[in-house]
């Protein structure tokens, strides 16, 4: 097939596993099966068109003209390659996963849940395929609206003040200052389209540029950004398949993923460093990495400190835009791989804990890794992955990253990062250490058992993807400059 | 005005009479209603002519697309004499715009009215409704000043007894409606005060023949007064801010059918008339540089942008936070008419279309709503959308584009009134303008939770609407989505009016390059 029916049909599968989960809506079996045959052949897809990438130019596909001169048009980049892979691959292991939690958990309205998950998927599919900055904003607030009712899925007051302030950040700083920057841009320079060395060189200059930067920055919210990063601890209300998929690696890395391409495609890593317009971000967002790992470091509840932790592990790809220098900028682009495999991890671990003793703090959770073996192993390796450690994946995006600080004549930041990595260590492995030495004399969970299958094994594979990753990232790394615009 | 006289009077094709068919038969679906006198034919009849204006004004609007225009001769009689239809891109689009509302509000009033109001009335009230119709198109269509009124005052009276047919679910729509004829008077009053002003100064009643006479007018006193009467005259029609006192009630009391059709075409008419009076019978030089227009209306357009706004979000009835709702959208309208250039216009035009039916969407959602809980006060449709979830999704579908999210037709609007304000270098009205879509954000969300995360209350009917409402609810729904995503006909259309009305007197000219009946030229 060419790689046009594929785009297609990764976008259009998911939507179709949605109206698979609202006709199906009371025959379980068949609607999670359709759900997730629908799963596997939307990563067949995106597998489809990476194979095809070798032997075929990557042209644009024009869907419509949405006003005059600016179109609803699809592309296949590098960047948008890896993230729909990311996402449509870690959707198969999640959509187990989830069908092993909403069961054993005995949550209600699966249809309209797994209906919300397939439109979200397509949304961030969408993202990483758009050729055009007015594309990426349109699938970009469909994302936000699909994953609400998933925040709010309990319907508790808690819930309901939890997707609240998740709708009214991520809709108010993308309507606010997002769009204001997209039209702003498209004043400027007559275009949205994604160019490599950016658009915007020569347009605009002086003090605007980092202006512009700015409500660019803060605009997409779902980079979780210092002072907009609330809305991320806010949406753990939400089921554990929800926080692992969505708020560990689509919706946040669709935050991210277009940091970097604005970074990249619109203002140009060039101009940025000519004009030194994201100096500032720069220490905003290190100011995000070391604060939010603080603030993780002070959480007894399990998600929460997993969110901050993701506040904080989203600000190393910012920074990695910030530092405008090709080493920085494949940093932040490997890190969104890598902390997507680690970060899921570690939810779907808090998941099957949850699942298996109702225990959602981690004080509460003493002596249990015994009871849970594979849960806290897979939990042991997606910590390590996220602290940097060697032979784990997180470890290249960190040391590319301080590379692209040490090029960028910043060594400072080289202090940020491994302050970080030393505060990760301090909020990560006590969980683990907890659950296998210390124990008291009247543990009560010695009756407790590994949550079921459908829970642990998903952990456990992706825990084995942050080895593979670490492996693999020369390959990927090779993948992915093409992206930077330098001959190679 | 040459070429067109000295053609003999023939009666051409059918085609070429479409410019007063478009009025003529509403008007006289009108009294053939009260004639027959029976319930289920007056509907019948006033859905068969809202289809037929619905057909003509299509027909209309590719005709002008171009950016041509047709002068329709009443009686061949040529203007300034006679009087004259002049249908271009900018009223094409309006006729459009209120003759789809009626045809989609029709077949949605036909269970809703039944439900709100008692069976005798019912033949009077569609006489009334095409009446409303007749008016509105009329005032769009003529090319004469005193037509102008005279349509104005036909939909006016007519408007206010639908209004006041209210009051069979509450006595407060008598109040309203007594409210909005003060309020309604004394506009058409004014405005009738500015076109004996201009009758004084230029001896004719025919716009485009004003427009000429008008020009190197500007100093003259009696023309300013007149500006003057027109424009607050017609503002308080708009529902201005602050002179909207009478329309949260009006739309609150009123039947569910006949605020959808008020909300979606009422004050987009009056804003229509603001428009041509002031870019074309008024040159935009006259009304930009001599009277300061924009420090006058742009205030008033972020105030209504924010006041309304946060009245709104403190609302807890559905339907009047949806009222305070089309005030703020006003604003939006006034602004880009305030920033006065292409752009701006462009973006006053399309949200005028596409505010018209995102507000008859959710409107209409609003008339289901009562059918099944009785009122739309918070606490009582409480859930609601659980029950009803078609119901619900056109309220998300409606709401979204009220907040301008990108893939619905109020995100065009957006767009187009943001990239003006830059084209202006006012950055800053460019972030009050998305600023203030922000509370929208909060009034929409505030009835999303109540409708959803509630549990449905005991004493409301737990079923969807019936077929007749939904479908004409979804179809304004679809085109709110169709609108936002492919936007060939709204944005040709808005942007080809823009252009002739930024043409000022030009866009009026009274020399067709075609001779004949009917005249079409530039």
């Amino acid at each position: 097939m060419d790689t046009n029916t594929l785009i297609f049909l990764a976008l259009l599968l998911p939507v179709l596993a949605m109206f698979g989960n609202m006709a199906f809506a009371k025959q379980d079996n068949l609607r999670d099966g359709f759900t997730f045959v629908c799963a596997v052949l939307t990563f067949g897809a995106v597998l489809g068109v990476l194979a095809n990438l070798g032997n075929s130019t990557s042209q644009e596909i024009v869907l419509l003209e949405m006003l005059p001169g600016l179109q609803i048009a699809l592309q296949v980049e590098p960047l948008g390659l890896m993230f729909a892979l990311v996402a449509s691959g870690l959707w198969i292991v999640t959509h187990i996963y989830g069908l092993g939690y909403m069961r054993g958990n005995n949550e209600k309205h699966h249809a309209r849940f797994f209906a919300c998950f397939s439109v979200a998927i397509s949304a961030a599919i969408g993202i990483a395929f758009s050729a055009n900055l007015l594309t990426l904003f349109l699938f970009y607030e469909v994302l936000t609206v699909s994953t609400y009712p998933l925040v709010a899925h309990k319907g508790t007051p808690e819930a309901i003040r939890g997707a609240r302030t998740y709708l009214g950040v991520l809709i108010g700083t993308s309507i606010a200052l997002f769009l204001t920057a997209i039209i702003w841009t498209y004043t400027l320079a007559g275009t949205l389209d994604f160019v490599p060395g950016g658009i915007l060189q020569g347009k605009v200059e002086g003090l605007l540029v980092p202006i512009l930067l700015g409500l660019f920055a803060f605009g997409i919210g779902k980079a979780a950004l210092m002072p907009f990063h609330r809305w991320l601890p806010a949406a753990m209300v939400a089921p554990t398949p929800v926080s692992a998929l969505l708020h560990a690696v689509a919706v946040v890395k669709a935050g991210v993923f277009t940091m970097l391409k604005v970074g990249v495609y619109t203002f140009g890593i060039d101009f940025l460093a000519d004009t030194g317009a994201s100096d500032w971000l720069m220490w905003i967002a290190a100011y995000t990495i070391l604060a939010s790992s603080i603030v993780a470091y002070q959480q007894d509840n399990l998600k929460r400190r997993l969110a901050y932790s993701t506040v904080s592990q989203l600000s190393y790809v910012t920074l990695g835009l910030a530092l405008a220098t090709q080493m920085g900028v494949m940093g932040g682009a490997l890190q969104i791989a890598m902390h997507a495999m680690g970060k899921i991890t570690l939810f779907m671990c808090a998941g099957a804990i949850y699942v298996a003793t109702h225990k959602s703090n981690i004080s509460q959770m003493k002596g249990l890794g015994r009871s849970m073996p594979f849960t806290y192993i897979a939990f042991l390796i997606g910590a390590l992955s996220i602290i940097g450690l060697p032979p784990l994946g997180g470890s290249w995006s960190k040391w590319l990253l301080m590379v692209g600080a040490a090029d960028a004549d910043h060594q400072i930041m080289i202090g940020v990062l491994m302050a970080s990595s030393l505060l990760s260590l301090s909020y990560l492995l006590p969980v683990v250490a907890q659950g296998f030495f210390s124990s008291s004399p009247d543990n009560p969970y010695n009756g407790i058992k590994e949550a079921p299958a459908f829970c642990y094994i998903p952990p456990v594979f992706t825990a084995i993807g942050c080895v593979i990753l670490f492996l693999y990232a020369g390959t990927l790394v090779e993948f992915l400059t093409p992206m930077l615009g330098v001959p190679q | 005005m040459a070429t067109a006289s000295e053609t003999p009077h023939i009666a051409l094709t059918l085609r070429d009479h479409l410019p007063i068919l478009q009025v003529l038969v509403p008007l006289c679906t009108a009294p053939l209603i009260v004639l027959l006198g029976d319930r289920r034919i007056a509907w019948g009849l006033a859905f068969l002519a809202a289809v037929l204006s619905l057909v003509v004004s299509f027909l209309l609007l590719m005709q002008v697309m171009d950016g041509s225009f047709i002068s329709y001769h009443l009686g061949g009689w040529a203007p300034p004499i006679g009087i004259e239809y002049r249908i271009d891109a900018a009223n094409a689009f309006v006729l459009l715009l209120i003759s789809l509302t009626a045809t989609l509000v029709l077949p949605f009033a036909l269970r809703s009215v039944a439900d709100e109001i008692p069976a005798r009335s019912h033949t009077l009230f569609y006489a009334c409704f095409t009446l409303v119709l007749t008016g509105l198109l009329g005032v769009v269509a003529t090319g004469d000043a005193f037509n102008v009124f005279v349509f104005l005052e036909i939909s006016s009276l007519a408007t206010y007894v639908l209004v006041s047919q209210g009051l069979y679910r509450d006595k407060r729509a008598l109040s309203a409606a007594y409210d909005y004829l003060i309020m309604g008077t004394i506009g058409a009053t004014f405005f009738v005060i500015g076109i004996g002003f201009l009758y004084m100064t230029t001896g004719t009643l025919n716009m485009a023949d004003m427009a000429e006479r008008l020009v190197g007018q500007g100093d003259n006193r009696t023309v300013q007064a007149a500006f003057a009467f027109i424009v607050v005259g017609m503002g308080l029609k708009v529902a201005i801010y602050p002179l909207h006192l009478w329309l949260p009630a009006a739309y609150n009391y009123a039947p569910s059918a006949v605020t959808v059709f008020l909300a979606a075409t009422s004050t987009k008419a009056a804003m229509y008339v603001l428009l041509r009076f002031m870019f074309s019978v008024f040159q935009p030089e006259f009304v930009f540089d001599t009277n300061l227009l924009l420090w006058i209306l742009a205030p008033f357009a972020l105030l209504a942008m924010f006041a309304a706004s946060l009245i709104a979000v403190f609302q807890t009835n559905f339907k009047r936070m949806l009222a305070y709702s089309s005030i703020a959208q006003i604003g939006y309208m006034l602004l880009g008419i305030s920033l006065f250039s292409v752009t701006g216009l462009s973006a006053t035009m399309v949200h005028l279309f596409n505010h018209g039916i995102t507000k008859a969407a959710l409107f209409m959602a609003v008339g289901a709503l009562v059918l099944r809980s009785g009122n739309t006060f918070y606490d009582r449709i409480e859930g609601m959308g659980r029950v009803m979830p078609l119901t619900g999704a056109a309220v998300v579908l409606g709401g979204l584009s009220l907040i301008g999210v990108p893939g619905t037709a109020g995100f065009i609007s957006k767009w187009v009134l943001v990239q003006a304000a830059f084209e202006a270098d006012l950055w800053w009205v460019a972030l009050l303008i998305v600023a203030s879509s922000l509370l929208a954000v909060i009034y929409m969300w505030r009835v999303i939770e109540v409708l959803y995360l509630h549990t449905p209350h005991p004493e409301a009917i737990h079923k969807e609407a019936p077929l007749s409402m939904v479908i004409p609810m979804w179809i304004a729904a679809g085109a709110c989505v169709w609108f936002g995503i492919d936007t060939s006909l709204t944005m040709g259309a808005a942007n080809t009016a823009a252009i002739g009305l930024m043409g000022g007197t030009d866009g009026m000219a009274l020399t067709p390059t075609v001779g004949g009946l009917l005249g079409t030229g530039h």
